[in-house]
């Protein structure tokens, strides 16, 4: 019986990976599309959207039928229960991917007046916190949970340079105040994405850490 | 003695001949709690439970070694009268025992034993006792009727029924439910909440659901040792032993 268990987990813990690596894909294709300004691209992210959302039914799934046969406890319990609640997260952040894509049709329309650094250098911290929050989970590395976590102020710190940069560009390019003010948005939504992969990591810590928490 | 502790056993040991069955278990059961005991089979916990009313002394070649106070009172000292002690601490088995008899009978059975002879006032125990158990409406138009010709649920609730009928303060239950049906079973979990309230309720069980579900405390043993006693639902989220998350997580062996 366990060693069926143990194989269903497994599964688990490759459908958590196969999701990461398909959102990581989205933020990394978005980025891209929006600084291309290719409007076909962002069309495509948009639609794939619904691929990431059928994962999150295919590990939701899985985390049921575990659930059901067998009736775990301890940190099986918290091992599955962790993934359904991270696969939330996760759903959140492709998302915000194909939201930016969203805006990505309507910035196409000129030329940017800023540079894309800053925004491109988010993008891929943010990955880099999904990536590992998820790593942390299948490879069981509270350590790497807890580095997601503190990896969250860079992002926080990237979001507070990007919106100064785009203030900037609002006073000084008032043809451009539009285009700026979408810019926001999407540095806001990179920011959120940090925020989502933060959950994560506290969700695996959760599913780690043996250290009893009051339960009333 | 803490207000709140119905039973408490001091470093109790258990042999039986050679076999060292029970090494050292201390213990405090809540009052008005019901209390569950987990482990494989083998481990000790229905031996332990035995202890708690000497039901251990009918076995030839037990000896035991150790405290287990009741209300502050030493179980084991020499003057106890376990006819007393039994009233006071009652049990109920695996497989459902009524015995032939009528089921009015059944439930008068401990009462008479005890010197009750009136009839007006067997009447009323055997009504409250069968309430009590969760069974009077099922089978009040048929108290004079064999108890054996009941289902395996309703049995096992009128053997419940009778223990109540002597006015226990504990009940003892060895695997209650497990020669039953899920319907019955959950009747009988029902019940324990209920009983709960009135009385100290000490399971032993194999369906770790079912200790998940009914027990305030959970106790598990392995090979005669308690290894983890504590609040249930912290023993079966975090527990805190590596043998206690090994068994209750499947990981046998």
């Amino acid at each position: 019986m366990r060693s069926k268990f143990d194989e269903q987990l497994k599964m688990l813990s490759s459908e958590m990976i196969i999701m990461s690596n398909m959102i990581e894909k989205a933020i990394q294709e978005a980025i891209d599309a929006l600084f291309s300004q290719n409007v076909e691209k962002a069309r495509q992210i948009m639609k794939d959207d619904e691929l990431v959302d059928q994962e999150q039914k295919k590990i939701e799934n899985i985390c049921f039928q575990l659930l059901i046969q067998q009736q775990p406890v301890a940190r099986d319990l918290r091992t599955i229960t962790a993934a359904m609640k991270m696969v939330t997260d996760m759903e959140r952040i492709g998302d915000q991917a194909a939201d930016i894509s969203e805006l990505t049709i309507i910035l196409a329309q000129s030329p940017y007046k800023m540079k894309e650094d800053n925004i491109r250098k988010m993008s891929a911290e943010t990955i880099i916190m999904l990536l590992h929050a998820v790593e942390a989970y299948v490879e069981k590395d509270i350590e790497k949970a807890r580095e997601v976590i503190e990896h969250d102020d860079i992002v926080d710190d990237l979001f507070v340079k990007v919106k100064t940069d785009l203030i900037e560009v609002m006073q000084n390019n008032t043809d451009y105040e539009e285009q700026a003010a979408d810019l926001l948005m999407v540095n806001k939504y990179l920011e959120r994405i940090g925020d989502h992969a933060t959950n994560i990591a506290e969700w695996v810590i959760f599913s780690l850490d043996d250290h009893m928490k009051e339960i009333k | 003695m803490k207000e709140n502790i119905k039973i408490s056993v001091q470093d109790l040991h258990l042999y039986y001949g050679d076999n060292h069955a029970l090494k050292g278990v201390s213990m405090d059961i809540k009052k008005n709690s019901v209390t569950a005991f987990i482990g494989p089979s083998g481990c000790g916990k229905s031996t332990f439970l035995k202890t708690l009313n000497r039901m251990n002394d009918l076995v030839d070649n037990v000896s035991i070694e150790g405290k287990v106070f009741l209300d502050g009172d030493d179980i084991y000292d020499a003057g106890v009268d376990t006819t007393i002690l039994r009233k006071k601490v009652g049990m109920v088995f695996q497989q459902p025992n009524p015995f032939p008899m009528s089921i009015y009978d059944n439930i008068a059975y401990g009462p008479r034993v005890h010197g009750i002879k009136d009839k007006k006032t067997l009447d009323k125990i055997v009504e409250q006792s069968l309430c009590g158990a969760a069974i009077f409406d099922e089978v009040k138009d048929r108290l004079k009727k064999s108890a054996l010709g009941l289902s395996g649920g309703q049995q096992q609730r009128i053997c419940i029924a009778r223990a109540l009928a002597v006015q226990p303060e504990v009940i003892l239950m060895d695997e209650p439910t497990s020669a039953l049906d899920p319907i019955s079973t959950s009747k009988i979990e029902e019940l324990m909440e209920e009983l709960k309230k009135k009385y100290t309720v000490v399971i032993v069980t194999h369906n770790m659901q079912q200790a998940v579900r009914v027990a305030d405390d959970t106790a598990f043993f392995l090979l005669g040792e308690l290894v983890e006693f504590g609040d249930t639902k912290n023993l079966f989220s975090y527990p805190r032993d590596k043998r206690t998350e090994d068994y209750i997580t499947g990981r046998f062996g």
